[in-house]
C-alpha cells in the first residue's frame, strides 16, 4: 500500500505583485477557478501521483472580527499565497518532481512571494524553498488510505469496461445467478488484462518506515490519553466551567454575506461533481480556546488517520481530502476540503450528519454561532452557520482534481468492484452485494 | 447527538403556539383548489405603480379560511424582486428577503448549473423569466368549470388595466388529476403542521421518516424544522407603514413582513409525451418486459392507481392519512404509508425512480437505531448495513408543497406512439413549489436529488422524467436508468432522451394578506 501524503506551502506575498499573481493564477484556469490540467505554468495532469491541488490567496476578510468581538487588535497578518497538494508517495519525492518538471512556472508564481530567490539549481532551490514554508495540518483526512491516482483511474476504467460488457451480454446474463455473473466478469477481466486492454496494478508494498510510524501513532495517542485520564478527569469540572462561561458570553458574528462576495464564490463552483472549499478565521483569544482546539484536532487526527480510512468521515461520505491547519502560532485556522455536490448539500450534510463535530472544532473560532457544551446548538442554527461558513470562505484561485466526474462514492464503489473481481470465491451474501454494485 | 439525555433549549418566544391566522394566509398554501379545475396565471409587469398599488389594495385575494359553501373562484398574487422594486417598496425592506429570491431563478450562472438549467434548459432559450424578462408579479386565477372567463373579467378592473401590462399568460388544462405522462399527479405532499403541535428540538434527531412538517418550512414567521425562524424582512415597529403587519414571534418590537407568506417557485416544463412513450415502448421490449413495467419503474408508482412500487409499512407514518375525509385518509395510507427501509436494495422501486429522487423518505439517522448506544454508533458513522443507507438523509429539511397544473391537451400512451402531426400543440406542467427557504428546499431537491447524476450512489443517470441528460466531464453519459433486480443483475436502459424542457420560471414572494396590504401602500422611503 502506497500511503498518501500532502504539502501545504504558505508564503507571504510582495504586496506590489498581488495583482500580477492573481492574473497569473487566473491564466492557469479553464473555467473560473478550475485549472486547465495542462496549463503552461503547472501542468497538473503531468503528475500522475497528484490527486488534488490548489493555489489560494489567503485574503482573510474577517481579521477585524477579533477587535469587534473581544476588543483585541489583530496582528497585521501579511497577505499570503497557499499551495496545497494531496498526492501518492512522499512529500520529498513530490516536491522534487514538481520542481523539476514545473520549475519555470512555479518560479513565476513564487516570485510574487517575499524572499523567493532561487539560485543556479533552480529545481532543488524551489523544492527547498517550498519545504521551508510548509505547515503541517493539525488534522488531515483522506477518503481512502492508500488508494492511488493510478488505482482510481484503473478501477474506473475497469468499471466502465464491465458495464459495457454487461450491456452487451444483457440478454444472456439477465437470468443468471450472481455467482455466474461474477464468474463471467472475472473471466472477461482476465481476458482483457491478458490482451492488455485492462490493467489492475497490484498495490506496492507498504514502506516499512511508514508502517512503523503509523503503528506507533496508533498506540501512542490512546496510551497518552490513558496516562492523562486521571488529570483530565480532575480538570474536567474546571474545563466545563471555563467552557460554559465563555460560551455564554462569546459574541456571534454571522451576518449574511454581501451579494457580490457570494457571487464571487459561486462563480467558481459546480463545474464538476466535486467542489473545493477554503476558509479561514481567527481562533478565539486566550489559551483556553487555543489549547482546546489543538487538543480536539489532535484527537480528531487520530481518528482520521486510523479509523476513518475507508470512505467516510463519521457519517459524511462526500469528502475526498480535507485539512485543518493552524497558522500564526495557533492564532488562526485554515480549513480546506474537496467535497462532492454543491455547497448547499455540503453544508446540509455537515449540519445534519456531523453538526456536533463541526461545533467541537469551529466553535473555537471567533464569531461562531453560540454552542452549548461544545457540541450542542452552533451549527444547528442553520442559517447563521451557513452565513458564518460563507463569510469565512475564500475564493480558491486555482483548483485541480485528477479525476473529474467521479465522486468519493464512485471511487468507493469502483474499489469494491475491483476487490470483488480479484477474489475467486465470494459467499452468497457477498455475491449479491457485489452484483448490486453495477 | 444525545437527544435523549440532554435537556433541550426552547426558543424564548412566548406565543410559540399561537394559532395560525388563516385570514392572513393566501389560500393556495392550504388548499390546492382542486374543485376549481380551470386556472390561468397572468404574468404581469407594473406599468403605473400608483394604479397597480390601488388594484392590489382592493384585489379579492383568497385566504386560507375554511368557507362553507366552498368558494368557486380564487385569486392569488405573488411578486418577484423586480415587482417589489416596481411597486417602490423601500430597498432596505427588499434586501431582507432571501438571497436566492433577490438573485432570481435565472439570475446567476452558478444557480443555473445547480438547477440543471443548462443546454436545452438554459434561460437564454426560455419564453419568460430569463434576465430582462422576469415578470413583476403573477396573478393566479382559479375557477370552477365555465367560470374562469367571468372571474377574469371581474378581477381585471380599470385599475388593473392601468396598472399592469400582461407580458405572458400561462393557461392550464385539466387532465382529471393526471399529469401528461399519464400518472396521477400530486399524490404525495408534506402535511404542514397547521395546528402547531409538532415539536422539534434544535439538537434532536428524528429517527423515523415523517410527513408532518413544521409550518415554518412553508410559511415564513414560524419555527422551521431546525426550530428556528427563517430569515425574512422584519420592520421596525416605529415605521408607521408597518403598523398593520403582524408582530414577529421571535423578535419583540419587530413587525414581520414575511409572516404567513411563502416563496413560490414557478417552472414551466414542456413535456415531450410522444418521446416519452416511444422511448419507453422500446426500452420495455429491450428488457423483455411488457405493459407499463418500465414506465412505472421510472416513476416509482403504478400507472393506473398510483400505488407505490415500494412496499407499504405496517406502522403508521406521522402526517400520512392524517387529514381530510375518511376515504381520503384511507387512500393516503394506501398511497403514502411507506418509506424505503423495506426496499433498501431498490429492487421494488429503483433508487433513481422519480418519486424516490423527489423524496427519498429518510429520517435523520439510518438503520432505525433504538437506544442511546445504537444512536451513538450511527452518529459516528458505524453500523451501516447498506451502501446506500446514509447517502440521502434528513429529508425533512428539503420538503416542498407542490401546486402545479398541467397545460396543453392530453395525449394517451396509445396516441403518443403516433408521430406528431404538424402544429402539435405544446404540453407540459406549470410546476409550482411553495417553501420558506428556496435554497434549502426547492433548490436542494432539484439540485441534489432530481438533476444530480450522483444521487444516492447512482452515476450516469439523472431523474428519468426531468433530467437534462447534460454531459458530465469524466462520465461517459448521463442518460441511463438502472433497475435493481432481486438476486440478479440490474437492468439498465440507455440513451434516454430529454423528456422535459424548461420554458420559463421565476422565484416569487407570496405575501400574507396583511403583507400584501403593506406592499400596496409602502411607497418610497
Amino acid at each position: 500500500m502506497m500511503p498518501q501524503s500532502n504539502v501545504l506551502v504558505i508564503a507571504p506575498l510582495r504586496m506590489e505583485r498581488e495583482a500580477e499573481l492573481r492574473q497569473l493564477l487566473g491564466s492557469m484556469n479553464r473555467e473560473p477557478g478550475t485549472a486547465d490540467p495542462r496549463n503552461a505554468l503547472v501542468p497538473f495532469a503531468a503528475f500522475p501521483q497528484l490527486h488534488f491541488a490548489r493555489f489560494v490567496i489567503l485574503a482573510d476578510r474577517t481579521v477585524g472580527d477579533l477587535k469587534k468581538a473581544y476588543g483585541v487588535a489583530a496582528p497585521d497578518y501579511p497577505l499570503s499565497l497557499a499551495f496545497i497538494a494531496d498526492f501518492d508517495g512522499t512529500a520529498d519525492a513530490f516536491r522534487a518532481d514538481l520542481a523539476r518538471r514545473a520549475g519555470a512556472g512555479l518560479a513565476r508564481i513564487f516570485s510574487c512571494c517575499r524572499d523567493f530567490a532561487p539560485g543556479a539549481h533552480i529545481a532543488a532551490d524551489i523544492a527547498a524553498w517550498m519545504k521551508a514554508r510548509e505547515t503541517p495540518a493539525a488534522t488531515l483526512y483522506g477518503t481512502w488510505r492508500g488508494r492511488t491516482v493510478l488505482q482510481v483511474h484503473e478501477e474506473n476504467t475497469l468499471r466502465l469496461a464491465l458495464q459495457s460488457h454487461l450491456q452487451a451480454k444483457a440478454n444472456s446474463l439477465r437470468e443468471k445467478r450472481p455467482a455466474e455473473v461474477h464468474a463471467e466478469l472475472r473471466a472477461f477481466t482476465q481476458a482483457e488484462m491478458r490482451a492488455g486492454r485492462l490493467t489492475l496494478t497490484p498495490p506496492p508494498p507498504t514502506p516499512l518506515g511508514w508502517w512503523l510510524r503509523n503503528a506507533a501513532h496508533f498506540v501512542f495517542v490512546p496510551l497518552l490519553l490513558l496516562i492523562l485520564t486521571p488529570l483530565l478527569i480532575l480538570y474536567l469540572p474546571f474545563f466545563l466551567f471555563q467552557l460554559r462561561s465563555r460560551e455564554k458570553s462569546d459574541p456571534e458574528i454571522a451576518p449574511r454575506v454581501e451579494a457580490c462576495y457570494e457571487a464571487e464564490l459561486a462563480r467558481i463552483e459546480d463545474f464538476d461533481v466535486t467542489n473545493q472549499f477554503t476558509a479561514m478565521g481567527s481562533v478565539k483569544p486566550g489559551l483556553f480556546r487555543r489549547c482546546t482546539l489543538a487538543y480536539l484536532l489532535w484527537l480528531l487526527n487520530w481518528t482520521t488517520r486510523h479509523i476513518y480510512v475507508r470512505g467516510q468521515l463519521a457519517r459524511v461520505g462526500t469528502i475526498h481530502f480535507a485539512r485543518w491547519v493552524f497558522l500564526n502560532h495557533k492564532r488562526r485556522l485554515l480549513f480546506a476540503s474537496n467535497y462532492d455536490g454543491s455547497l448547499e448539500t455540503y453544508m446540509d450534510d455537515f449540519i445534519n450528519k456531523v453538526g456536533w463535530g463541526l461545533n467541537l472544532v469551529f466553535s473555537n473560532g471567533v464569531g461562531y454561532p453560540t454552542t452549548r457544551w461544545l457540541i450542542l446548538d452552533g451549527s444547528k442554527d442553520e442559517q447563521k452557520f451557513k452565513y458564518f461558513l460563507r463569510r469565512h470562505e475564500l475564493p480558491t484561485n486555482v483548483w485541480y482534481k485528477a479525476y473529474p466526474g467521479l465522486t468519493a462514492f464512485d471511487l468507493k464503489r469502483n474499489t469494491l468492484i475491483r476487490e470483488g473481481i480479484e477474489r475467486s470465491s465470494l459467499s452468497e451474501t457477498e455475491l449479491k452485494q457485489w452484483v448490486a454494485l453495477f | 447527538m444525545g437527544s435523549a439525555v440532554l435537556k433541550e433549549q426552547t426558543l424564548p418566544s412566548a406565543p410559540n403556539h399561537a394559532p395560525v391566522d388563516y385570514a392572513d394566509v393566501q389560500g393556495i398554501l392550504r388548499y390546492g383548489f382542486a374543485q376549481m379545475t380551470e386556472a390561468v396565471y397572468l404574468l404581469l409587469n407594473v406599468r403605473d405603480a400608483e394604479a397597480a398599488r390601488t388594484w392590489l389594495a382592493q384585489a379579492p385575494v383568497s385566504t386560507a379560511l375554511e368557507r362553507s359553501p366552498a368558494p368557486s373562484t380564487a385569486l392569488q398574487v405573488a411578486f418577484t424582486r423586480q415587482g417589489l422594486e416596481a411597486l417602490e417598496v423601500p430597498a432596505h425592506v427588499i434586501s431582507g428577503f432571501s438571497p436566492e429570491f433577490l438573485s432570481g431563478i435565472a439570475g446567476d450562472a452558478n444557480r443555473s448549473r445547480r438547477l440543471g438549467d443548462v443546454g436545452a434548459n438554459a434561460p437564454s432559450a426560455w419564453e419568460w423569466g430569463a434576465p430582462g424578462r422576469v415578470p413583476h408579479l403573477v396573478a393566479m386565477l382559479f375557477a370552477e368549470p365555465g367560470m374562469l372567463d367571468g372571474w377574469m373579467r371581474s378581477v381585471r378592473g380599470a385599475w388593473f388595466q392601468q396598472g399592469f401590462i400582461e407580458i405572458g399568460r400561462l393557461n392550464t388544462s385539466n387532465l382529471g388529476g393526471r399529469e401528461h405522462f399519464g400518472f396521477i399527479d400530486g399524490i404525495s405532499q408534506p402535511l404542514p403542521d397547521w395546528n402547531r403541535t409538532r415539536t422539534v428540538t434544535v439538537n434532536g434527531s428524528q429517527l423515523q421518516y415523517g410527513n408532518l412538517v413544521c409550518l415554518g418550512e412553508f410559511l415564513l414567521g414560524y419555527p422551521n424544522e431546525y426550530n428556528r425562524y427563517t430569515d425574512r424582512p422584519l420592520l421596525d415597529a416605529s415605521d408607521p407603514a408597518s403598523e398593520e403587519l403582524p408582530d414577529a414571534e421571535d423578535e419583540p418590537g419587530k413587525k414581520d413582513l414575511g409572516k404567513n407568506g411563502s416563496y413560490a417557485v414557478i417552472r414551466q416544463l414542456r413535456q415531450d409525451v410522444r418521446a416519452f412513450w416511444q422511448y419507453v415502448d422500446e426500452a420495455t421490449r429491450a428488457v423483455h418486459e411488457t405493459g407499463f413495467v418500465v414506465a412505472e419503474a421510472m416513476v416509482g408508482r403504478e400507472l393506473e392507481g398510483g400505488a407505490p412500487l415500494a412496499p407499504l409499512c405496517a406502522h403508521s407514518i406521522a402526517g400520512v392519512g392524517a387529514s381530510g375525509s375518511a376515504s381520503k385518509r384511507e387512500q393516503d395510507v394506501r398511497l403514502n404509508q411507506f418509506d424505503y427501509t423495506a426496499d433498501a436494495d431498490g429492487t421494488h422501486c429503483p433508487f433513481g425512480a422519480h418519486i424516490r429522487r423527489g423524496n427519498p423518505r429518510t429520517a435523520d439517522l439510518p438503520g432505525n437505531p433504538s437506544g442511546i448506544v445504537s444512536e451513538l454508533i450511527h452518529q459516528l458513522g458505524f453500523g451501516e448495513t447498506n451502501l446506500h443507507e446514509d447517502l440521502a438523509a434528513s429529508v425533512r429539511f428539503h420538503r416542498i408543497l407542490r401546486r402545479g397544473r398541467e397545460y396543453g391537451p392530453g395525449l394517451s400512451p396509445g396516441e403518443a406512439m403516433q408521430p406528431a402531426p404538424p402544429g402539435d400543440p405544446e404540453r407540459g406542467l406549470h410546476f409550482i413549489a411553495l417553501n420558506a427557504n428556496i435554497e434549502r428546499q426547492f433548490e436542494f431537491a432539484q439540485n441534489a436529488w432530481i438533476a444530480g447524476t450522483k444521487f444516492d450512489g447512482l452515476t450516469e443517470e439523472s431523474d428519468p422524467l426531468l433530467g437534462n441528460r447534460a454531459p458530465v466531464e469524466g462520465d461517459p453519459f448521463t442518460n441511463s436508468f438502472s433497475m435493481p433486480q432481486a438476486g440478479k443483475l440490474r437492468r439498465r436502459i440507455l440513451e434516454m432522451p430529454q423528456f422535459t424542457t424548461m420554458r420559463g420560471g421565476a422565484y416569487f414572494f407570496l405575501p400574507g394578506i396583511r403583507a400584501l396590504k403593506y406592499l400596496a401602500e409602502a411607497k418610497g422611503a
